[in-house]
């Protein structure tokens, strides 16, 4: 019993407390949608490549595939779910008012690197956006328009 | 998916955000198989049902990987409906033979299914229209359906399409010629911006894609399947992967049978609890190859007989005059040669299926690009028949042609059958990069004769590549016709002497269509050496090339006596007008402002202009390259003539799209092989372009035209590389014909 409350990890994902007690090497990404059924978290590379899986760990942009849930005890998680209540985040308001997404797939995690910057930097430079969005990959090439979507956002000059 | 946005559309559209607008996102679970939401009380066509309630229900049978078709071709019902849109709703049609074509690939949906979706709205507008008439007692000529509502003319009275469902019902459909159709200075909805109907969802993470799909009691399925090529298991030990905690067990999967066509390659499944104990399990499976023919698969040499054989007379596909009098009579000759790799789709969503084998019957949730190729694989691979299978059709994370082969479904079905239960195959993003149904390797040989002004008087173009042939018969080593006909014989200069011509290549891995497809490669090796050609001259490429293809006029291959597969489409409908290339050619150069440029050393400008998918395509890029050899590129200038546009945002967002996409194809893609195996795996060592590689800004100019439409998805590739191969030369003076641009050392 000892042994099960010492592998007990406890967590908070998107304010709702929680706990695991599997693998604590498991990557957060893995237990976000296997395990909570959260799905806006997406798998795309699971090596910290792409950004696909950004998440936030206490309010620091993180990759949760290359996060092992032992990383996270005593963490708070937020996830795209919990970005805003109603989608109202200002960087998901940009990201809509200039359509942004095509297929969507990689958006979850640019969005959320986005928000991560904004709240370090909330007048990006054009290198500020430059090295912060670089690690987020889109296939489909919106990359302009998540640029132009950032800079709405943070009511600076594109 | 059903019933994905059940969306407010005007409270959508006014306030993205409003407590108007109510979104409801499904979790992918199965539904019984006689519900796909609830039947609409009147279907007077398979893509357009009205409820009881007045709500038009827009069938989109065309899967949404980016393109924004799912909301863009259900607008055109919309708009002959003339519905409110707020009284709409989407729904996602399973696979099924009635709606025509699901294959979401080749640009061409709207262009296919335009008029039928123009008739189905205007057939249901008419019968309401008469449903109305009768009711009041007027002629039909009197009533128009506008927002939602019929009106009468002489009295101002309206009832809603709601309370006319019932009546319209019970009408004789009409006849075509009865139709009427609204003109575009009527339209609310074709021409506009709108936003895709999943916009919110996808903004929210509420998209539900395939590696998102669930169904209860399913199991993780991780396989893994032969490094090389045609191998086969020979042994294997489970018991590692079998301790890793979540594993259940593994499964045996048979080799495919040549040709592999859409089958499960097979291997050993690794089933478990979660996605990473299958995948962790796999990793620990220890599993001996039998040999296959293709185990000394080596990419330089194989590329080195791809050249051999592009130096060697081909198979003539196209004759014009006499080249080889030509040449040797020639003022100059040039000859060039240019070699494209083999390229992995790399779509962000990796392939994933999840799939339910239960009384004979089959139940699967994929993100593909073809249903009905779902229904027939897998009834293939089941030997059940078509009709069994029910494909039902989640958001796709990028398509781009890996996604129209459902092989990765097939594997679930088969997978499911085995274990009596739901089965979710799980594929790595290095499984795909290994896996994929690449994009093939192609050599091109040019050579042009010249006259003293440098002009071109002939010209021969030889180009070998294993074709997408491969993978549905044994032994074939020649283009198919729609290969040659991307950028082989349909090219677009007034040479008097033309000859092209095709040798042969063998597959030693599952070849099929990327984006563009052929055109990548043959548009990369034509337009660069027109280029060359122009320096040669001392002309400005743009004016060389305008004057390479002369005047405009329709090119007549058939009197050639060249099979130009022209997308297949009827070359009265889409005649190959070089006027349409040149007005693209010449809005490119104005609006990029070409003819003022100043290149100089590490800073110029590229052109290249291309036909594919019967839209005309003229790119113009900016590049700059640093002391180091490293490539930015600031500026892109896209134009496009289209024919015929439904969306313009969702247009120009293809186009920047493409431009990316054509970045990632000329400076960094590269599959390689050794002793068979591919050699990359991820993005570490598989790069695509990022948003600092990317061109900063591409600006998109679409030229209005009433033509018919044509392909948006993949024109924008083709005319990319080269432009920027075109613009590396003028800022360097390196020319690099074999791609990606980053293996070449520029300064």
């Amino acid at each position: 019993m000892w042994v099960t409350l010492l592998r007990m990890i406890r967590l908070t994902v998107n304010e709702t407390a929680r706990q695991f007690d599997g693998d604590p090497e498991m990557p957060l990404l893995w237990y976000l949608r296997d395990v909570l059924d959260m799905n806006g978290t997406k798998y795309s590379c699971g090596m910290g490549l792409c950004g696909s899986c950004t998440i936030h760990v206490d309010g620091t942009a993180a990759r949760s595939c290359v996060t092992p849930m032992k990383a996270v005890a005593g963490k708070k998680v937020t996830t795209i779910e919990g970005l805003s209540a109603n989608g109202d985040h200002p960087v998901q308001k940009a990201w809509a008012a200039i359509n942004v997404p095509q297929c969507g797939y990689c958006q979850p995690g640019q969005i959320m690197q986005a928000a991560a910057l904004l709240k370090s930097k909330p007048k990006p430079t054009d290198a500020d956006i430059d090295s912060a969005m670089q690690g987020n990959l889109c296939r489909c090439g919106t990359y302009q328009r998540i640029r132009e979507a950032i800079t709405s956002a943070a009511g600076v000059k594109a | 998916m059903n019933r994905v946005s059940q969306v407010s559309r005007r409270g959508f559209l006014e306030n993205v955000f409003g407590a108007g607008a109510l979104i409801l996102s499904s979790r992918v679970l199965p539904l019984p198989l006689a519900a796909a939401g609830s039947a609409p009380s009147w279907s007077p066509s398979v893509y357009l049902g009205l409820e009881a309630d007045g709500t038009a229900v827009l069938v989109t049978h065309r899967s949404e990987m980016g393109t924004g078709i799912r909301s863009v071709l259900p607008m055109i019902l919309a708009e002959e409906l003339d519905a409110d849109l707020a009284k709409t709703r989407i729904e996602q049609a399973i696979g099924d033979e009635k709606f025509g074509s699901q294959n979401t690939d080749g640009s061409c949906s709207i262009r296919d299914f335009y008029d039928a979706f123009r008739e189905a709205g205007a057939t249901a507008r008419l019968m309401l229209e008469r449903a109305a008439a009768a009711q009041w007692s007027v002629p039909a000529s009197e009533c128009k359906a506008s927002m939602h509502q019929v009106a009468h003319s002489g009295s101002g009275r309206k009832i809603p399409f709601a309370n006319l469902v019932a009546a319209a019902a019970k009408l004789p459909v009409p006849a075509k010629s009865d139709l009427t159709f609204k003109s575009p200075s009527e339209y609310r909805y074709i021409g506009k911006d709108l936003p895709i109907v999943d916009l919110k969802d996808m903004v929210t993470g509420k998209g539900v894609y395939g590696y998102d799909a669930k169904m209860p009691g399913m199991v993780y399925a991780s396989i893994e399947r032969s490094p090389v090529y045609g191998g086969k298991v020979k042994s294997f030990d489970d018991a590692q992967a079998k301790a890793v905690k979540g594993v259940q067990q593994t499964v045996l999967l048979e080799p495919f049978k040549p040709p592999h066509n859409f089958q499960a390659l097979g291997g050993v499944a690794v089933i478990a609890d979660t996605t990473w104990a299958a995948m962790q399990g796999r990793k620990k499976l220890q599993v001996t190859w039998d040999s296959s023919p293709h185990d000394s698969y080596e990419s330089e040499s194989f590329k080195q007989s791809l050249r051999d054989t592009a130096r060697k007379p081909g198979k003539v596909v196209r004759k014009l005059g006499d080249v080889d009098k030509a040449l040797a009579s020639a003022a100059k000759t040039h000859e060039a040669e240019y070699y494209t790799p083999l390229l992995a789709h790399v779509a962000m969503e990796p392939p994933a299926a999840v799939a339910e084998f239960k009384d004979g019957k089959v139940v699967t949730w994929a993100p593909t690009q073809n249903p009905q190729a779902v229904q027939e694989a897998v009834a293939g691979a089941l030997g059940i028949d078509k009709k069994a299978v029910e494909c039902h059709v989640t958001l796709l994370g990028g398509g781009f042609g890996r996604k129209s082969k459902p092989d990765y479904v097939v594997e679930a079905a088969l997978l499911s059958r085995k274990l009596g239960k739901p089965v979710k195959v799980v594929w790595s993003r290095e499984e795909d990069v290994r896996f994929d149904f690449f994009h093939t390797p192609a050599a091109m040989y040019f050579k042009a004769g010249l006259d003293a002004q440098g002009k071109p008087v002939a010209m021969l173009h030889r180009s070998v590549f294993p074709t997408i042939g491969s993978t549905f018969a044994e032994g074939q080593e020649y283009g198919q016709e729609f290969e040659l006909g991307m950028g082989l014989i349909d090219t677009p200069f007034a040479i008097p002497n033309l000859r092209a011509e095709n040798g042969p290549a063998q597959n030693h891995v599952r070849i099929g269509w990327m984006r563009a497809v052929a055109n990548i490669y043959h548009a990369f090796g034509l337009h660069s050496f027109i280029d060359e050609l122009a320096h040669l001259a001392g002309k400005d490429p743009v004016e060389y090339a305008l004057a390479a293809i002369g005047p405009a006029r329709t090119i007549d291959f058939a009197a050639e006596g060249a099979k130009s597969w022209n997308n297949g489409q009827p070359a009265a409908r889409f005649p190959f007008d070089t006027g349409r290339l040149r007005k693209v050619i010449e809005v490119a150069a104005e609006r990029s402002g070409w003819a003022t440029r100043k290149p100089g050393k590490g800073h110029a400008w590229g052109f290249a202009a291309h036909r594919s998918f019967l839209t005309y395509v003229a790119a113009i890029v900016e590049v700059k390259v640093d002391a180091a050899g490293k490539v930015t590129i600031p500026r892109m200038d896209i134009a496009v003539d289209p024919g015929m546009i439904i969306n313009p945002d969702r247009v120009r967002a293809q186009f920047e799209g493409a431009a990316v996409f054509g970045t990632s194809v000329a400076m960094l893609g590269e599959i390689t092989a050794k002793d068979g195996r591919i050699q990359q795996s991820n993005f570490n060592n598989y790069p695509i372009a990022r948003l600092t590689e990317s061109p900063r800004v591409t600006h998109v100019h679409i030229v209005p035209s009433t033509a018919p439409p044509a392909g948006v998805g993949e024109p924008g590739v083709p005319p990319v590389p080269p432009a920027i191969a075109n613009a590396i030369f003028a800022a360097t003076g390196k020319r690099v014909r074999d791609l990606p641009i980053r293996k070449t050392k520029l300064v």
